[in-house]
């Protein structure tokens, strides 16, 4: 006789496991460590939680400690590979199989790993691919993740950075696995359940906040006038013609910049109202001056910010916030939104081809992707029309009836033709190429397609890839705006010429654009400082961005 | 310390009446420029004062794009360069003359 619930079985028999080192539900953290020696089995896919921002530190540390003759084989699959832990786990041999999204900090570690064999690389994914394979295939045995409260029943607050945590426990624990919870404290009622206590088999008190990345603070205090030339092409050149309301800004300086010429270049130009109203996006300090001077109507987020909390508790006819009234942020539906409902993406990458590809791995560090594969691609399963889809649908392909004609998102690589270091943002080969040789992977790691990319942003102006008809167009729009670099200074002269004719290359003053404009004092805040008085003090930044 | 000179024809002279115009400031990857009418209204002489050797080729490609696509003419120009890069050079030469065509300040 077959038996169908082996799987739930198993589970049974882990928790009866845990329970010895716990009380009820409760884990003690001196106990942590045999803790998961005795519900963790070797060969498990252990989805350890943290992003691009929150961290399950605590569990993290506990994970890199537990004897590797006892727990050896972990298959992780996690979005980020961010705390040294992480990696300490295959130097220690406790895991060896790696599928993840984001390596920030740990770039340079993870790529050595990779290049000694000490990794066994599964795939480097998106967000929503990651998470979509922990449905499909990839489905944990373990989920070690973190939230701000939880009650003895297992009901957890995760507040404003709940981020993963939904998903990582829909899919493990509907999917007969074991979720263990860390967190900053247990109290008699969480403030709002955000995941319901069923869902959870364990908690363990950190005894503290689980540890936040600020990666989306940019301190005004550092953008160039450069950049600011950049923001204002694509607010003139691009935000304008097309009409985009509906939209995502990846992270860096040049999207910070566009943040800040919202109220003062953009409002010159009468676009308040008409760009920019609707976003996916983590809260930006960045985009305070926006939101006071009333640009902005909705705003749906990956996750919070460190020191954004009490601003957005204050703005939720904006936010999206609880019964508490805290932000409720949640990566996989921001990244849904930023893939079916925005209009255009933009960001920065470190190296552009000549065709058009993009990528941020250099010969010594594996970045991984995070969200910017996802958001920064056309999604062919779109069928409502809105304008700016309709006109980029309409340039790339001006034959086609309408009717039968797709949209196309607008996807735009923004940056300065040298980069940190002098480093040319345009290469002949990617580094990405490189890397696929080396570590003999099937396919390169590449940010934004070719295909998807619609526009190019830099200091010498856009190049609309829309508009170019064949190869060779396509090639020359693009050295066309590569500057000073050496893919810039082997364009057709000629050819660059006729395409500016044609409007697929637009340069500054072809836009009637003022270089006298490009400077700081057009900046609708020029310090983290001045951020924090736009927000009539409900913004506390870290101390690390405190500098006065 | 490198000193580079070069002399272009400059395809449109600078407009404005203004004697003199200063833009930028002497800084690492800065670089401050100082643009005074003098010479024939068809060229433009430039020297360079940078802390960065060996970027010739650069600078005359920089330069001469400038040149071709401003209006240079009539114009001596200096620049005093702590490493900027092409970007920068490119935006501050902009606007110098941009604001060589403004009444003094």
């Amino acid at each position: 006789m077959k038996q169908w619930d082996l799987h739930g079985k198993a589970r049974q028999a882990r928790i009866a496991d845990g329970m010895a080192h716990a009380a009820g539900k409760v884990v003690a953290a001196d106990k942590l460590v045999a803790f998961l020696e005795a519900v963790i089995l070797s060969g498990d896919r252990v989805c350890l939680e943290g992003d691009n921002q929150k961290q399950a530190d605590l569990l993290a540390r506990a994970l890199a400690q537990v004897d590797p003759a006892k727990i050896h084989d972990l298959h992780m699959i996690q979005s980020g590979v961010v705390l040294p832990e992480h990696l300490d786990l295959f130097d220690k041999g406790v895991a060896r199989r790696l599928d993840f999204s984001y390596s920030g900090p740990q770039s340079a570690r993870i790529a050595r790993m990779l290049f000694g064999g000490k990794i066994e690389l599964g795939a480097i994914h998106t967000y929503l691919e990651l998470f979509a394979r922990y449905f499909i295939d990839l489905t944990p045995q373990v989920a070690l993740i973190a939230a701000v409260s939880a009650d003895r029943d297992g009901n957890l607050y995760t507040g404003p950075n709940t981020e993963d945590t939904p998903t990582v426990v829909e899919a493990t624990s509907f999917g007969n696995g074991l979720v263990i919870a860390q967190v900053g404290e247990i109290v008699d009622r969480v403030p709002r359940v955000d995941i319901p206590g069923d869902r959870v088999h364990f908690v363990v008190d950190a005894g503290k906040p689980f540890y936040v990345e600020p990666l989306f603070t940019r301190d005004p205090a550092a953008i160039t006038e450069t950049q600011i030339l950049t923001a204002m092409l694509a607010i003139k050149g691009l935000y304008q013609p097309y009409g985009v309301r509906r939209l995502n800004h990846g992270i860096g300086f040049n999207t910070a910049a566009i943040e800040l010429l919202l109220p003062t270049y953009a409002e010159r130009l009468g676009l308040k109202g008409k760009i920019c109203t609707h976003w996916a996006l983590n809260p930006h300090p960045t985009l305070i001056p926006a939101i006071e001077a009333g640009w902005v109507e909705q705003i749906h987020c990956f996750g919070s910010e460190v020191g954004m909390d009490d601003y957005l508790r204050a703005r939720s006819d904006i936010f999206f916030t609880g019964s508490d009234g805290s932000l409720r942020s949640n990566r996989a539906f921001s990244q849904t939104a930023g893939l079916y409902a925005c209009d255009l993406f933009i960001g920065s990458t470190l190296e552009i081809d000549l065709k058009g590809h993009s990528s941020t791995i250099t010969p010594d560090r594996i970045a991984g992707f995070g969200g910017a594969p996802n958001m920064g691609s056309d999604a062919r399963g779109r069928r409502h029309p809105s304008a700016p889809w309709l006109q980029a649908g309409q340039e790339a392909d001006p034959d086609t009836p309408a009717p039968l004609r797709r949209g196309r998102k607008l996807v735009v690589q923004i940056g300065e033709t040298f980069g940190e270091a002098n480093a040319p943002l345009f290469v002949e080969k990617l580094s990405a190429l490189e890397l696929a040789e080396k570590l003999n992977l099937p396919l390169a790691p590449i940010m934004v397609y070719a295909d998807d990319t619609t526009h190019i942003i830099t200091e010498e102006g856009i190049a609309n890839l829309l508009l170019c008809r064949d190869k060779d167009e396509h090639e020359q729009a693009i050295r066309g705006v590569a500057g000073f670099t050496e893919v810039g200074r082997q364009r057709d002269k000629k050819m660059v010429e006729r395409l500016r004719e044609r409007k697929v290359i637009q340069r500054p003053e072809d836009l009637g654009i003022d270089p006298l404009d490009a400077n700081r004092s057009l900046l609708a805040a020029r310090s983290i400082k001045d951020l924090m008085l736009a927000s009539g003090g409900l913004y506390r930044p870290p101390s690390r961005f405190r500098n006065w | 310390m490198e000193t580079l000179r070069f002399e272009f024809s400059a395809l449109t002279p600078a407009k404005g009446v203004r004697k003199t115009a200063l833009v930028g400031v002497v800084a690492s990857g800065n670089l401050e420029v100082l643009l005074e009418r003098e010479g024939a209204p068809d060229r433009c002489t430039i020297e360079i004062n940078t802390s960065a050797h060996g970027f010739r080729p650069l600078w005359e490609a920089v330069m001469a794009d400038f040149t071709s696509r401003r209006t240079a003419g009539g114009l001596r120009i200096s620049i005093n360069d702590g490493g900027a890069r092409p970007d920068t050079v490119s935006l501050r030469l902009a606007q110098g003359v941009r604001l060589i065509e403004e009444p003094q300040a």
